[in-house]
């Protein structure tokens, strides 16, 4: 056992090995559970679809031009949607004893969680393929390069993870799946639709705009629209990126000692 | 494999000096002294609420006490506490493993857990399975397991990393009969292997199945040790009832009886009213051969049983109070 120091520290090796065993675990949960994949794969679809037809002739005069400025925006939004799930699932699993199993093993135990965030940024990534495929299914037209696209679905993951960490604080700090799900929608909502994601926030009214402004996910679809049509990207990239980093930077060690605290 | 299961050569596997831990208003463990010998077990006997399930999760590192030390395997629970993950395992009253995946998935994961190659994890996910008598189940989701294999399974996943030191947390709790003798017989053959072992019980007859040592706590403190036998001798062991064909053979059955040297320590007893006859039995030999002298002499049997003493009637013996679950119980009617 060469990774493992004498001391019983948790070399860097030892750590990958153990996030792939639990990871592994996740996905296998998925294949025994095939249902859990509903919302990765019928979000998009049902999402593009509603805010397009619905929508898209009011916001943009017709439906065509409508995708292109609402697909990059809703990326933002599906790594919200799936990043919510994280919290209930992460509450879920401390119901069963197997969480007591993994605290008494000499594995670190941020590695439980990780393995959790990699497993979702999976199914994100999925979801956010399906949306694109339903976008361009619809008309969606990249002005710029493929790289531009590749970019977006990064940008989009690096603030969707970071999100995670949030909501597996409020799976851990929460009694039950339901009181998380509701917390997540009073959130979710007024952040979502408060945001430049659906509408241009000038047609809005003043307080409004100032909250928008605000709002990362304006920040982040906003760079996505810049990296999928042309025009100014690194400014809302950057806040997209400080919002990402501050948030795990507070949230990721909060959530690992309230883990390792938990009786 | 193990880097090394013991500082200490020899002695105690794990040593427990005035641990105390508190929740809110309720004083889980008062000041819990106990030592358990490498390669033996040691019971813990209490009711609910007594302490033990606190004690366990102290001792394998899931919360921390307020007061006092514990050692296990020479490790302290405070300051070393990832080399004690290293040499614990811990199967507790709640089955600990994934329910959505397979026996195998679950053993081959805590393998890789432990650090195993994928070889060494699928060896020894099979060997485990085997020995526990999964091989068949082994594909299977652990959800559709009943609830022994699930607790073999538990078992199983446990000893994976060969731990020096086992907590059994009420191991058979919520189990049918069939299936505790199941669990029995395995963590005797983990015994025989030479895992030291911590088991925390309710009943008195799974304690003297299965322990060398017992400590007898209730609300949060130690209220009797020792070995076994010395308890039971101070408790009473066994009692054998056997009921004559014919009240009038009560007295004869008691006087052959003590001729024979077999009445036991306390003598035999006739209960006129119930119509038996109550021998204290210290020893399978000492059983055997009451039924066989009873026999010889020709009297009639028209039943015959062992009872043990229920932990409402130990904890009465050891400290002249009943159980505060029974007095609760009481109040309540």
């Amino acid at each position: 056992m060469s990774a493992v120091a004498y001391e019983g520290r948790i070399g860097p090796r030892a750590n990958l090995r153990h996030i792939g065993a639990l990871a592994r675990r996740n996905l296998l949960q998925i294949k025994q559970d095939p249902e859990s994949m509903f919302d990765v794969l019928l979000m998009p679809v049902v999402f593009t679809l509603l805010f397009v037809y619905v929508f898209g002739g009011a916001v943009s005069g017709n439906q065509h031009a409508y995708v292109n400025y609402v697909i990059p925006g809703m990326m933002a939004m599906i790594g919200m949607n799936i990043a919510m799930g994280v919290g209930t699932g992460i509450n879920t699993d401390f119901k069963t004893g197997v969480m007591d199993r993994f605290r008494t093993m000499p594995i670190a135990r941020s590695s439980v969680l990780i393995a959790k965030i990699v497993v979702e940024i999976g199914r994100m990534l999925v979801a956010t393929a399906i949306l694109l495929v339903m976008g361009f299914a619809l008309g969606l037209s990249i002005d710029t390069s493929a790289l531009n696209l590749l970019a977006a679905v990064g940008l989009a993951l690096v603030f969707g993870a970071s999100l995670m960490w949030i909501f597996i604080l409020l799976g851990l700090v929460m009694k039950s799946t339901q009181a998380i799900q509701g917390v997540a929608m009073l959130v979710l909502m007024p952040l979502q639709f408060g945001s430049s994601i659906f509408a241009k926030p000038t047609t809005m009214p003043g307080w409004l705009q100032a909250f928008t402004k605000v709002n990362p996910l304006s920040a982040l679809a906003d760079a996505n629209r810049g990296l999928f049509n042309g025009g100014p990207v690194a400014h809302s990239a950057l806040i997209t990126v400080a919002w990402a980093v501050g948030i795990t930077v507070v949230t990721a060690p909060l959530a690992v000692a309230k883990f390792r605290g938990r009786t | 494999m193990k880097p090394l299961k013991t500082t200490s050569g020899g002695g105690n596997a794990v040593e427990v000096r005035g641990l105390a831990k508190q929740f809110g208003e309720t004083r889980a463990l008062d000041g819990v002294d106990l030592q358990v010998s490498q390669g033996t077990v040691l019971g813990v006997l209490g009711p609910n609420g007594a302490g033990k399930t606190t004690l366990v999760r102290i001792l394998s590192t899931l919360i921390r006490p307020d007061a006092g030390t514990a050692r296990v395997a020479g490790y302290d629970v405070l300051a070393q506490p990832r080399q004690l993950r290293r040499v614990i395992g811990l199967t507790g009253q709640y089955a600990s493993v994934d329910e959505k995946l397979s026996g195998r998935e679950n053993l081959y994961m805590i393998g890789r857990l432990l650090d195993l190659s994928r070889k060494q994890a699928r060896a020894r996910a099979d060997e485990m399975l085997e020995r526990f008598s999964l091989t068949e189940a082994a594909r299977r989701p652990a959800m559709q397991y009943s609830g022994g294999m699930r607790r073999r399974l538990d078992l199983a996943a446990s000893m994976i990393g060969r731990p020096a030191v086992l907590y059994l947390d009420e191991p058979t709790t919520g189990l049918d009969p069939r299936t505790r003798n199941e669990v029995w017989e395995e963590v005797q053959r983990m015994v025989a292997d030479g895992a030291t072992v911590l088991l925390t019980t309710q009943y008195m007859e799974e304690a003297e199945q299965l322990a060398d040592e017992l400590t007898v706590i209730d609300r949060g403190r130690v209220i009797a040790e020792g070995r076994i036998d010395a308890l039971k001798a101070k408790v009473g062991g066994r009692t054998l009832r056997i009921t004559p064909g014919d009240r009038a053979e009560l007295p004869l059955m008691v006087a052959a009886l003590a001729q024979a040297g077999l009445d036991g320590i306390a003598g035999a007893t006739a209960d006129e009213a119930e119509g038996a006859v109550y021998v204290p039995i210290v020893s399978d030999e000492q059983l055997t051969a009451v039924v066989g002298l009873l026999g010889s002499h020709g009297f009639s049997i028209a039943g015959i049983g062992t009872h043990l003493p229920s932990l409402d009637e130990v904890f009465l013996a050891l400290t002249g109070q009943k159980t505060a679950e029974a007095n609760e119980l009481e109040v309540a009617a």
